[in-house]
């Protein structure tokens, strides 16, 4: 095959896609290169095994990724608002709305929440970094390497064109040969290991590593959503790394488990897909909760009302999320038990969720809400969410759902939910913590115009789609042929681009806030109101994060921690620090599987197997690594704790 | 004064969901919540019952929310020193209450949604007063991109458009010769997937004469958006005509004719004088494969379908 047979042609805004990112990696191998930056970059960042500095990093390819399903998005909508524009064909459009679901769900809401995890979670249990530090480095790179293959493919070898649920037999080999369905196979298997490993990275670290004295219910709430995240995370992803192992047997070797020929199951897919699927969607929305919850009681300058009741709220949302995945399929004619059955669990899910809400609501009772933007964003999710929930109810509800299913009304719930859950928790976690990360607060201004865009945009733009659902318009249409339906399509095009608006001021208020903003003297970031142990760290966070960890025996113990007058800089108990050496390690074992999965999609086996026999290579290279890391020392910790302090 | 401003935006929000609401329902011209028939009726009941539960929902929580935003809100001029208690944490009471009523909420919600699903796995009942009929069965086949439906009865075939008699049950069975899709006519009832190797029924029945949309709602490739069909909703009696003017006029249905509609792509309306069923059964194991072992190598080429967005509408 030759290089212009794979590359995508005839598309003009292809063409000027390559070209910009073109141009956009020749500006950065630029800068790198001159500003003498390279040792620095690979030195302090591709080998870092700091879960601080990884977390960074899958924060900022998440924004990356937030940017490139906007654009997505835009493209739809711009599309479905102009039909007589002939801005995008049927084809490009297919592509376009699958590409921007699965880099949503699995290239910006995961990493973006794991990217918090990763930060947040060993600040607030006073662990120095993850149990297995080098296998969170490898997490990372496995997922940065499968969202780069999956990104390549539009100007490589084509997007895939079968929806981000991929359904078989649509996605099998006989109706969608070429690598478009590989890429996605390959770029969700390969990030897939890292996910898969980060839950049980972040399990191990919440169990063994807490504080001395701090009990499973004494964690915070943020941490509590992350350990039940990764218990999901650990049952259900090994279903889709099966069902995606399968599928890809299936297109490259030729066997038969989801095809239409040789008595294969093309409906299997559908149920292990969702049998991830469902349990998925709860990864992406309990850490949601944990971080609003985080918020709401910090800026309501009180305790979390029924921290108790919130925990086992989340165990049983867990534990629902496994026993609902037929409802994505009412349609598919099971029968009247098994959708009733179904359908009850789903409704069920509501019980606990709806406890959340009204918890949520009575922290706020005699509290002193400061209105500032994480709480804005942590606030404007209650009412925006209750509207995605209650029409989440009205889906569950089998006989009903005949009418809702495959339409818009289910596209307005999913995003009522995803968009109000998921992604108001991302900004809200990110500017709640990002003192913490960078050493200074987003500018506050910009910070509320970003939010006031955006949630307008948000309600703009999805509330119109419920009504264009009952009105009977089917999602993934690619043009807007009633003519009824043309108006609420302009105005939810217009709250599109009021959401990508506050996108942008986003983006800008970090540049602004870089150069602006005042630099952090203490780690007590927002006016001392802090209740948990991440907020008893001096800013920026020093690398083994606690020179002494405290003792800690009850809920919120950084508040008492103040009151008392104690911090985790005690001179007389500082011992020397044991921390993990940075390591190249991850990042050449992922980039020789990123290059074994390329050679997968293109179906030459001759780099598959090179890259593969180079991972097997890089793990007997690990099993013989006997680098135990190093101690830090206590004048080095004395000097550094005193410098940061102030003392 | 920031926080006063804050306040008016925030109720700002119900009368704008207010208007989006009245706006869309109040007109009632959605084709979902203007149903045709006993299926879509029994549906829009069920979706209005729970939207009564949904608004008490939203209006208590929007209330509640309001009120706790206004109210405490720390620079409120007036806040006395009651109206702050860091340490109030729970209480058991309030709890149990606010867990206890979504259980019965969503009992209220079960009871209708389990007992419709029951009844729409049979056949309408007929109106009060009015005879039980006979369903018309209708086989709905699918292939990229286009829908056949045949009438085993009248031994009649029709492709991108459908004919039905008002008031008596259509018993839909729907299978694929290739990918999954739905048949759904949102003004007659909700959908049900066509699938390759399977069988699904769906009842629907329309009491209204009219001429109602029809699509396929699952995705299923390039062509999906034209894979749209009319329903032409007529009394028994222009039924009968039409069943026979078919019978009389149209062509018979050749293997050879049917082997070239199956091919992916757009086709006009067409009328036959007999049925596929005959030559291949995609429902069953044997005939699930039967498209793809012929025209596997048109499946990889893209058809570049620009038609599709010159029509108007693909009816």
């Amino acid at each position: 095959m030759h290089i212009t047979d794979i590359l995508v042609t005839g598309e003009p805004i292809i063409y000027g896609a390559m070209v910009s990112m073109a141009l956009g990696g020749l500006a950065i191998l630029f800068v790198l290169t001159y500003f003498k930056k390279w040792g620095w970059l690979w030195r302090e960042w591709l080998t870092s095994v700091d879960h601080k500095k990884i977390g960074v990093m899958y924060i900022l390819s998440a924004l990356l990724m937030l940017f490139r399903g906007g654009v997505d998005a835009m493209m739809m909508r711009v599309q479905l608002a102009f039909p007589d524009l002939g801005f995008l064909n049927s084809q490009h459009y297919n592509e376009i709305f699958t590409t921007h679901g699965t880099i949503m769900i699995i290239f910006m809401a995961m990493p973006f929440l794991i990217g918090l995890m990763n930060i947040i979670v060993p600040l607030q249990i006073g662990a120095r970094d993850f149990a297995f530090p080098y296998l969170n480095a490898l997490s990372f790179w496995s997922f940065f390497f499968g969202m780069a293959l999956f990104n390549i493919s539009f100007v490589i070898g084509g997007s895939p064109d079968a929806g981000w649920t991929s359904y078989t037999p649509l996605s099998g080999a006989a109706m969608s040969p070429g690598p478009g369905q590989n890429f996605y196979l390959m770029g969700l298997q390969l990030s897939g290991i890292g996910t898969l490993a980060t839950g049980i990275n972040l399990m191990v670290t919440i169990l063994k590593m807490r504080a001395p004295g701090m009990k499973l219910f004494h964690m915070p709430i943020f941490t509590w959503s992350t350990l039940v995240t990764c218990f999901i995370i650990v049952f259900a992803f090994p279903i889709l790394t099966v069902a995606l192992a399968l599928l890809t047997i299936d297109r490259i070797f030729g066997s038969q488990f989801f095809t239409l020929t040789g008595e294969g199951l093309p409906m299997m897919w559908a149920n292990l897909f969702w049998m991830w699927g469902h349990p998925e969607v709860y990864i992406v929305i309990l850490p949601a909760f944990g971080i609003f919850s985080e918020v709401i009681s910090t800026f309501a300058k009180k305790r979390l009302f029924g921290y108790n009741v919130m925990v086992w709220s989340m165990i049983v949302i867990a534990l629902l999320s496994f026993l609902v995945w037929v409802h994505h399929f009412f349609t598919m004619g099971a029968g009247a038990f098994v959708n009733s059955v179904f359908s009850v669990s789903t409704m069920l899910i509501a019980v606990p969720t709806g406890v959340k809400i009204f918890n949520w609501l009575a922290t706020l009772y005699k509290s002193k809400i400061e209105f500032t933007v994480p709480m804005l964003w942590s606030l404007a999710f209650i009412p925006s969410f209750i509207l995605g929930g209650v029409t989440g109810v009205m889906l569950g509800m089998a006989a009903a759902d005949y009418q809702f299913h495959n339409s818009y009304f289910l596209i307005a719930h999913f995003h009522y939910v995803l968009i109000a859950g998921t992604v108001f928790a991302c900004f809200a976690g990110l500017v709640f913590w990002y003192p913490k990360m960078f050493g200074h607060k987003m500018n506050e201004r910009l910070g509320r115009w970003a939010f006031w865009l955006f949630f307008f945009g948000f309600h703009v733009c999805f509330f119109p789609q419920y009504f264009l659902g009952l009105d009977g318009m089917p999602r993934r249409l690619f043009i807007t042929n009633v003519a009824e339906w043309l108006p609420l399509n302009v105005i939810s095009t217009v709250g599109a681009a009021g959401m990508a608006l506050g996108f942008v001021v986003f983006v800008y208020n970090v540049y602004y806030s870089f150069r602006y903003s005042e630099r952090e003297t203490t780690g007590d970031s927002w006016n001392g109101n802090g209740r948990t142990l991440e907020w008893a760290t001096t800013t920026p966070v020093p690398y083994y994060n606690f020179a002494t960890v405290p003792y800690v025996d009850e809920i919120d113990p950084y508040v008492r921690m103040k009151e008392e007058g104690k911090t985790t800089f005690e001179e007389d108990k500082v011992k020397p620090i044991h921390m993990p050496s940075y390591t190249g390690q991850p990042f050449i074992f992922m980039a020789l599987l990123g290059l074994a999965s390329f050679g997968l999609i293109f179906e030459w086996m001759y780099l598959a197997v090179f890259g593969l026999i180079g991972g097997v290579v890089m793990m007997i290279r690990r099993s013989f690594d006997y680098d135990d890391g190093y101690y830090v020392s206590v004048e080095e910790i004395k000097e550094t704790e005193k410098k940061a302090r102030g003392l | 004064m920031k926080a006063k401003h804050l306040r008016n935006r925030w109720l700002g929000l119900l009368p704008l969901g207010l208007i989006f609401f009245l706006s869309g329902c109040g007109q009632l011209e959605m084709t979902v919540l203007d149903p045709k028939g006993p299926v879509a009726q029994s549906q829009y009941d069920l979706i209005v019952y729970s939207l009564w539960f949904m608004l008490g929902i939203i209006v208590v929580v929007f209330a509640l929310f309001t009120y706790m935003i206004i109210k405490y809100r720390e620079n409120r001029p007036g806040r006395k020193e009651s109206d702050y208690d860091p340490n109030l944490h729970g209480n058991t009471t309030i709890e149990i209450i606010w867990t206890i009523i979504p259980v019965i909420i969503v009992i209220l919600l079960s009871i209708p949604t389990v007992t419709t699903l029951f009844d729409l796995e049979k056949p309408p009942e007929p109106a009060a007063g009015e005879e039980e009929k006979e369903p018309l069965v209708v086989h709905a086949t699918t292939a990229d991109w286009k829908w056949f439906f045949s009438y085993p009865e009248q031994d009649i075939e029709t492709v991108n458009y459908l004919h039905i008699p008002t008031d008596r049950p259509i018993e839909f069975r729907l299978t694929s010769a290739d990918a999954m899709t739905a048949l759904w006519i949102p003004a007659l009832g909700g959908q049900k997937y066509n699938m390759a190797g399977m069988m699904t029924t769906l009842y629907l029945e329309a009491d209204e004469e009219g001429g109602y949309d029809g699509r396929n709602s699952n995705f299923n490739g390039e062509g999906f958006a034209a894979q749209t069909f009319k329903v032409h909703a007529e009394s028994e009696e222009d039924f009968n005509a039409w069943t026979q003017k078919i019978q009389n006029e149209a062509p018979e249905l050749t293997a050879d004719r049917y082997n070239e509609l199956l091919k992916p792509g757009l086709t006009d309306v067409e009328s036959f004088s007999s049925t596929h069923l005959d030559y291949v059964k995609h429902h069953t194991k044997d005939g699930m494969g039967y498209t793809i072992e012929h025209f596997r190598d048109l499946y990889g080429k893209k058809l570049d379908l620009y038609e599709i967005e010159k029509q108007e509408s693909f009816q």
